[in-house]
C-alpha cells in the first residue's frame, strides 16, 4: 500500500488539499488508472484514458459535491453509465478526498469494494452501480424527475459511452427525458469512436449523432473531450440550459487510450493490460506529461 | 384483485405524499381515479419498460416510493435487469405491480401469459414477492407491500374475480400463509389467483367425503416455511397449485423448504409442466387444459388420499 502511494501520488504526497485543477486531476486519473490496470491485470484502460478529462472536470470544478459530506441532499448527482471506466471515477474520488488513495491498489482484487465496474456499495461518492450498459440514463432521468418534482436545484450528469448508445434503453430514456422536460439533466457521451470489437462506424454507426439527439428533443453541443477549458465551457452552457425545458447532451470527442501513444485508437487496448515493457513505456510517457 | 389493489393504492397515496405511480402506458380506466385525485403523481413512461423501471429506480433515489404498474410479463421479464441491478441491488423502494398473473389474458396468447414471473422474481435477492389469492388477500397484503422497505413485487389476477375467502382477512401478519379451509385428509397449498380453483377442489373433495385443508400463500418470498414444514410433518404429502410453471415457482419453493428441513414428504406440483401455452382460450379453459382447474386438482388429491388409505390398510 505504501509503495502504491509512493509511486503514484508522490508529487502530491503529504498535501492534504484535495486536487481541484482538472488538468492535474486528469493526469492523476491516468496515472492511477495505469497502476490499477497493471496491478490488477484488469482491462478497459483505453476507456479510462478517453474519459479522464470529462471525469476530472466534473469532480474538479463542475459538480457540487463534498468529500466531507458525500450524501448532502443538495449535491449534484453523477452516474457513470459506462461503468467499465470505473477506475477513472475511483481515482477521481480518491484524489479529491472521498477515500484514501492507497485503497485504489485493491481495485479488482479479492474482497475489494472497488469492483471492475463502478459500484456504490461502501464507496463514498458513488451514487449508482453500473456495468451493464444502457441503464444509467434512465436512472439519471428518474433522479432529475424527482428533483424537478421537489423544485430542487441540484443537477444530474450521466456519462455515457458511444458504444453504449447501441442500447435501445438509451433512446427510450432520451424520449422520456425530453417528454418530462428534464432541463437539469445533462448527458455526456465519451465519444471515442471505438467500441469493444471495432470502430463505432464499422459496428452500428451513430452519425449524424448530433442530429439524432436533436431530433429526440435535446440541446446538443460537441466539444473536444480532452480540452478541460472546452469541457468546462460546455458544462457552463449546459447549466444555463436549466429553464430551456429540454435536457442537454454534450458529445465529447475523445481518443481511446489518450495519453499513451501506442494505446491511442487501438482496439487492443480496450482489453489489454499493461505489463512488462509496455507498462514501463506507458509509465515513461505519462511521467513525461506530469503537470 | 386489480380493483382491490387500486382502492388500497388510493388510500396509501392519500396517506403518503411520497408515493408516485408509473405506468407503462397501460391501465386505461383502472388508473383513472389516480389520475383524477393525484394528477402530479401519475407518470406515463410510455411503452418503454426498461427505462420505466430505471426511471423508477432514479425517482426512488429521491426519497420516494415508486409504484410501477403494468400487465403480464411487461413489468418483470422485459425490464428484468433493471429490476435486478437498478432497483434490488440498490435497495430502492420500487413496488412492481403485475396485473394478469397466469392465464388472465388467456386469449391474447403466450406473450401475455405470465407463467414464469414468480420463479424469476423470487430468484432475485432482496425482492419481496406477494402473491395474493383473491381480493380479500390483496387488501390484506397491500399495506405490507408498501411498508416493506426495498423492492417488492405484487402479482395480481384480474378485476372482478370472486372472493375465495368468506370475508375480509383480519390481522394478517407478514409473511404468513392464510388458511382458507380446515381439513384432516390432505393438504392443498396455493399461491396466487388459482386459489379459487383450489377452493372449488376442496368442495368437490368434501362431496366425496375427503376433508382437504387449504392454505394460501400470499407471500412467496419470504415464505412461511414454518407452516409448510408443519403441514409436511402432518401429512407426509403436499399438493401445490400454481397458475405458473412448476419449475422454480411456488411448488419449487415448497420442495426447497421441505427438502432442506429434512422432513420426509412427497410434494406433488400442479401447474404448467415446464411448457409454454400453445393454444389460447379463456382463463377457465386454459386452467382446465393444464390440469389446474377445480376438477383436476380434486382428482389428484383424491388419488393421493385413496393411495394413502390403501397403503395404511396393507402396511399397518
Amino acid at each position: 500500500m505504501g509503495d502504491y502511494e509512493e509511486r503514484v501520488h508522490s508529487a502530491f504526497r503529504g498535501n492534504p488539499i484535495p486536487v481541484r485543477d482538472p488538468r492535474v486531476l486528469a493526469w492523476l486519473i491516468r496515472r492511477n488508472g495505469l497502476e490499477m490496470a497493471h496491478i490488477s491485470r484488469g482491462s478497459h484502460i483505453g476507456s479510462v484514458f478517453s474519459v479522464a478529462e470529462i471525469i476530472a472536470v466534473l469532480y474538479g470544478t463542475v459538480l457540487n459535491v463534498d468529500a466531507g459530506d458525500p450524501r448532502k441532499p443538495d449535491r449534484d448527482r453523477l452516474i457513470l453509465s459506462k461503468g467499465h471506466a470505473g477506475s477513472a471515477v475511483y481515482a477521481a474520488l480518491a484524489e479529491t478526498g472521498f477515500f484514501p488513495v492507497e485503497e485504489l491498489s485493491t481495485h479488482y482484487g479479492n474482497g475489494s469494494r472497488l469492483s471492475g465496474h463502478v459500484s456504490h456499495k461502501g464507496v463514498p461518492g458513488v451514487e449508482v452501480s453500473t456495468g451493464s450498459l444502457g441503464h444509467g440514463l434512465a436512472v439519471g432521468a428518474g433522479m432529475a424527475l424527482g428533483a424537478k418534482m421537489d423544485g430542487a436545484l441540484w443537477r444530474t450528469v450521466v456519462v455515457l459511452g458511444d458504444g453504449e448508445c447501441d442500447e435501445g434503453a438509451v433512446w427510450e430514456s432520451a424520449l422520456q427525458a425530453a417528454q418530462f422536460k428534464l432541463d437539469r439533466l445533462v448527458a455526456v457521451v465519451d465519444y471515442n469512436h471505438m467500441q469493444s470489437l471495432d470502430f463505432v462506424s464499422n459496428t452500428l454507426a451513430l452519425e449524424p449523432f448530433e442530429d439524432k439527439w436533436r431530433a429526440f428533443g435535446w440541446n446538443v453541443r460537441s466539444c473536444d473531450g480532452h480540452d478541460t477549458a472546452a469541457l468546462e465551457g460546455a458544462f457552463d452552457w449546459a447549466w444555463r440550459n436549466a429553464g430551456s425545458g429540454k435536457p442537454t447532451v454534450i458529445l465529447a470527442h475523445t481518443v481511446k487510450g489518450k495519453g499513451v501513444s501506442f494505446m491511442e485508437n487501438r482496439i487492443l487496448w480496450h482489453y489489454r493490460t499493461p505489463q512488462g515493457e509496455e507498462y514501463e513505456a506507458a509509465l515513461k510517457e505519462l511521467e513525461a506529461q506530469r503537470p | 384483485m386489480r380493483d382491490a389493489f387500486v382502492r388500497a393504492l388510493l388510500r396509501e397515496m392519500d396517506r403518503d405524499a411520497r408515493i408516485v405511480l408509473i405506468t407503462g402506458d397501460l391501465g386505461f380506466g383502472v388508473l383513472r381515479p389516480v389520475k383524477e385525485r393525484f394528477p402530479d403523481r401519475l407518470i406515463n413512461a410510455g411503452i418503454a419498460e426498461q427505462s420505466m423501471v430505471g426511471l423508477a429506480a432514479g425517482l426512488a433515489a429521491t426519497e420516494r416510493k415508486v409504484v410501477v404498474y403494468s400487465i403480464g410479463n411487461f413489468p418483470t421479464l422485459r425490464p428484468l435487469e433493471q429490476i435486478r441491478n437498478d432497483c434490488a441491488y440498490h435497495g430502492r423502494d420500487v413496488k412492481i405491480v403485475c396485473v394478469g398473473g397466469g392465464f388472465v389474458y388467456g386469449s391474447l396468447g403466450m406473450s401475455h401469459h405470465a407463467t414464469e414471473d414468480m420463479a424469476v422474481m423470487r430468484a432475485i435477492p432482496e425482492v419481496t414477492c406477494f402473491t395474493p389469492g383473491d381480493p380479500a388477500e390483496t387488501e390484506a397484503v397491500v399495506p405490507a407491500f408498501f411498508g416493506t422497505p426495498g423492492t417488492c413485487y405484487l402479482r395480481l389476477g384480474r378485476g372482478n374475480e370472486p372472493w375465495a375467502h368468506a370475508g375480509a382477512i383480519e390481522g394478517w401478519r407478514f409473511p404468513e400463509a392464510v388458511r382458507l379451509r380446515e381439513g384432516t385428509d390432505v393438504a392443498l397449498l396455493s399461491a396466487g389467483g388459482i386459489l379459487a380453483e383450489v377452493g372449488k377442489a376442496a368442495e368437490i373433495l368434501a362431496g366425496k367425503g375427503i376433508r382437504a385443508e387449504v392454505w394460501s400463500f400470499p407471500c412467496i418470498k419470504p415464505l412461511d416455511t414454518e407452516r409448510i414444514i408443519r403441514l409436511a410433518r402432518t401429512y407426509g404429502q403436499l399438493i401445490t397449485v400454481e397458475e405458473h410453471n412448476i419449475t422454480g415457482g411456488f411448488g419449487g419453493a415448497v420442495c426447497e423448504t421441505v427438502a432442506e428441513a429434512g422432513t420426509p414428504c412427497r410434494v406433488h406440483r400442479l401447474g404448467l409442466r415446464d411448457a409454454f401455452t400453445t393454444v389460447v382460450g379463456t382463463q377457465a379453459y386454459l386452467r382446465k387444459m393444464y390440469g389446474i382447474d377445480g376438477e383436476a386438482i380434486a382428482e389428484k388429491a383424491a388419488a393421493i388420499v385413496y393411495e394413502k388409505r390403501t397403503d395404511a390398510g396393507t402396511d399397518s
